[in-house]
């Protein structure tokens, strides 16, 4: 255990350090560029007259994504008007029978049904909506993308009412109170921040999705309202804007782009942001 | 007491409902394949043949394609991955930066992969037809290692947070014994946090993995949408999931839809192995 | 003869404004067993941490003061030498759990990159792990891996590691609290018979346990070294008021 033995080590030890912290720093860097140069090329194309107007046909200049946006809130909206009660159930299930082989069962089938390549969900809505009503629709885009936001709201339902302490229960309990009324009025109540952040996410989550929708909502470059025909999405116009031939399309995904990346992070950040408060 | 026995009924028929979810997938989509599946049978892996114009499908492209890709992001993401949940437990101790570094980690999982796909198409591809030119390969830009760059920047955040999180619960008196022994931090690490931690870091990767081996918008709007197989990795291709986010609504003949279904299936199939298998490592993994 | 083996001189110790430790002054005697007692908070874990210097790896840790080892300043050196020089066994037994037992007692010579020939290292596993008396127990089962040992059973493999390195001197924190009576036993035993080849700092809050196994004793008391003397007199004619009523029971 000599001199040079020791100096080498230290050597490698600050070596490793700033090996792990640089590649770190560079793993965010990403994160960054994509943010600047989709900003800086969409921001100039984003006015009232982009946000408010309908799109023109194929070829022509200028127009708006009014269409899109009304779609995508529509679309998002059913989606987590499905997956949000549903999603709580199934939580408070595998909180409230938590020892049982059946709720390991119900579990990894969560986990799994999370793990489906968004692409496949969009079959599934196609096989079992698109099919049958013999066309595109909204419905079938909203039920694809339920299908997606249901285990981030099962999970966060179930990890909030995990951290309910077992007293407050019991007191109930205690009190005579019938089982379904300490669910709903103590149980949910204070699980409610949890459940929050996980529609939160969710709804970041699915506001981007296009791989679902490519053969359920579809398009439209009208507007329309009609839950039972093909509805445009702000990310579905993204994507065959950026990939048409034409410029002027190109600079309107960016701007596209733009919006939607800011609603999406902004409500991913306010997610994470709850989630901490009752994380700790 | 009825009102009890109702809610519970419910309770428990949501749980129902998950799985005959989850059957009714997979049932649909064997269902849907069978065409296919009688048609080509096993060979459908095997053969590169995909001729719409003829009938005739074989996924062989799309496998290596997906493999290819997958497998190089993989690769690219591990320094990357391993550097930052390394960094955010053992390295950073003030807790304010080290929050705000793991959130932007994480937004990165959060922007949608179309406005991803995006960026890697008007300014990756671009970027890499100029080192392209400067290597004097055709300059496309476009193709399976553009795909793979992508993709590695979008599994980074999950390998990365399950590793700080499984690196984390390396118990401080273990990493003590290292330290009261005359090691330096990097020797801890080395000998007796990362061997510890093995388990739940390779589950993170397979995790990563999965998530690339399925994701589809930003890889179809780089990769090139070539049908042959590619014969370098700078050539373009195609994976299962960019080959049905193209094609699913041009798909004019029945077998045509159902070889594609049939893709589909093969997603669904390894997608689920490799989410159980990581998801029972994670949890057997408790010293 | 007493040897001065490591010299306290005015060590204060921080965590961050707060001073655990205060003005402490205190000489080690080599080749003996010296019982660092004190009731729970009163600075005795930090004081061998400072030792070994492990107290500064805390965040907004920091001492004042020297700490001689035979004249060596041990705040002068690198951390490593230091903790080559003086080895530890902590309160919870850690073997290490991905590591044979073989494997557990180099440790100290694996996690530095030291090459040691086969013999070398069969020579270093045996010794140690008869002088921690655990020889005999593991001989057949040296390349398993520690964790199906008992409790009392891996503390003695902490202790052979830490002997491997063939340290001065030994810091035993609170060795045998998560132990049971039979465990503890063995290794009080062990404590005595160790001190013919190294030094033996011990804490601990257990008064009889204290009593039974070293020939010095410091108490301390919200951080102040109260009284150091040879332990038969200190348990029996105990100088200071506050050394008398913690051995009674009163406080602590």
């Amino acid at each position: 255990m000599n001199e040079k033995t020791i100096n080498r080590r230290i050597f490698n030890n600050k070596l490793y350090k700033i090996f792990v912290s640089s590649f770190s720093f560079l793993s965010i860097i990403p994160l960054f560029l994509i943010i600047y140069f989709v900003l800086i090329r969409g921001i100039k194309y984003i006015n009232l007259k982009f946000i408010f107007s309908m799109p023109k046909p194929m070829g022509e200049l200028g127009g708006g994504i009014f269409n899109a946006i009304v779609g995508s809130f529509i679309i998002v909206g059913v989606a987590a008007l499905i997956a949000i009660p549903i999603g709580i159930m199934v939580g408070i299930f595998l909180s409230e029978y938590k020892e049982k082989k059946f709720t390991e069962i119900v579990k990894i089938f969560v986990d799994t049904l999370q793990g489906i390549p968004s692409i496949v969900i969009g079959i599934i809505a196609y096989l079992w909506i698109v099919k049958p009503l013999k066309q595109f629709s909204a419905l079938s885009g909203s039920i694809a993308l339920s299908f997606i936001m249901l285990p981030l709201v099962i999970k966060s339902t179930e990890e909030v009412l995990n951290l309910v302490p077992v007293d407050i229960k019991e007191a109930a309990y205690a009190l005579g109170a019938p089982y379904h009324r300490i669910v709903l009025k103590i149980l949910l109540p204070s699980g409610s921040v949890g459940i929050l952040t996980g529609t939160l996410i969710g709804i970041s989550r699915i506001l981007g999705e296009t791989a679902p929708l490519l053969f359920t909502a579809f398009g439209n470059q009208f507007l329309n309202l009609n839950l039972l025909k093909p509805m445009s999405t702000i990310p579905y116009l993204i994507y065959v804007y950026a990939t048409s031939p034409y410029k002027d399309w190109h600079n309107q995904a960016f701007a596209a782009s733009t919006i939607l990346i800011i609603i999406v992070l902004s409500i991913n950040l306010l997610g994470r942001f709850i989630e901490k408060k009752w994380k700790t | 007491m009825r009102k009890d026995k109702a809610f519970k009924i419910i309770l428990l028929l949501s749980g129902f409902l998950i799985v005959a979810l989850l059957s009714g997938i997979f049932l649909s989509l064997v269902f849907s394949s069978i065409p296919s599946i009688k048609e080509f049978g096993i060979n459908f892996l095997f053969s590169k043949d995909w001729d719409p114009v003829n009938n005739k499908f074989g996924a062989l492209p799309f496998l290596i394609g997906t493999l290819l890709t997958s497998v190089i992001s993989l690769l690219i993401s591990i320094p990357f991955s391993l550097s930052i949940s390394i960094f955010l437990s053992e390295i950073l101790k003030n807790k304010l930066i080290s929050n705000i570094f793991q959130t932007f980690v994480e937004l990165i999982a959060g922007i949608p992969s179309v406005i991803v796909g995006l960026w890697g198409l008007f300014i990756l591809a671009p970027f890499m037809r100029t080192l392209q030119l400067k290597l004097g390969i055709q300059p496309i830009g476009v193709g399976i290692f553009t795909a793979s760059i992508i993709l590695s920047i979008m599994i980074i955040p999950y390998s990365a947070s399950i590793g700080k999180e499984v690196i984390s619960m390396v118990p401080t008196e273990v990493k003590e014994g290292a330290i009261s022994l005359g090691a330096t931090e990097f020797e801890t690490l080395k000998s007796v946090t990362l061997p510890f931690s093995f388990n739940g870091i390779f589950a993170g990767f397979l995790l990563s993995f999965g998530r690339a081996f399925g994701e589809t918008m930003a890889v179809t709007m780089v990769i090139g949408n070539s049908n042959k197989i590619p014969d370098s990795i700078f050539s373009p291709g195609q994976t299962m999931a960019s080959l049905i986010a193209n094609e699913f609504t041009e798909a004019t003949t029945k077998l045509y839809t159902s070889s594609l279904i049939e893709i589909g299936l093969i997603l669904f199939i390894v997608s689920m192995l490799i989410n159980i298998l990581g998801r029972l490592i994670i949890r057997r993994f408790k010293f | 003869m007493e040897n001065i083996i490591l010299k306290i001189i005015n060590l204060n110790a921080y965590y961050g404004n707060q001073k655990v430790l205060k003005n402490v002054d205190l000489e080690i005697y080599e080749n003996r067993v010296t019982t660092i007692l004190g009731p729970s908070g009163c600075g005795k874990t930090t004081l061998i941490r400072c030792i070994n210097r492990l107290h500064e790896l805390s965040p907004g840790a920091r001492i004042e003061g020297k700490i001689l080892l035979k004249d060596e300043d041990l705040y002068q050196i690198e951390p490593m030498i230091v903790r080559q020089k003086i080895g530890m066994v902590f309160q919870k037994p850690n073997p290490f759990p991905t590591m044979t037992i073989y494997d557990n007692v180099l440790a100290g010579y694996i996690l530095s990159g030291i090459k040691l020939s086969k013999e070398e290292k069969d020579k270093i596993v045996e010794e140690s792990l008869i002088k921690s008396g655990l020889w005999d127990e593991v001989k057949e089962n040296l390349f398993k891996k520690g964790t199906f040992l008992s409790g009392g059973q891996q503390q003695r493999l902490c202790i052979a590691r830490a002997l491997a390195m063939k340290p001065e001197i030994l810091l035993l924190d609170e060795p045998t609290s998560a132990l049971d009576p039979i465990a503890t036993s063995v290794i009080e035993e062990l404590i005595i018979e160790l001190k013919k080849s190294v030094t033996v700092i011990l804490v601990t809050h257990n008064i009889g346990q204290a009593g039974r196994v070293s020939d010095y004793t410091a108490f301390f008391y919200l951080g102040e070294l109260v009284e150091f003397g040879k332990t038969t007199e200190m348990f029996t004619v105990p100088k200071s008021k506050k050394t008398e009523e913690y051995l009674i029971g009163k406080i602590g």
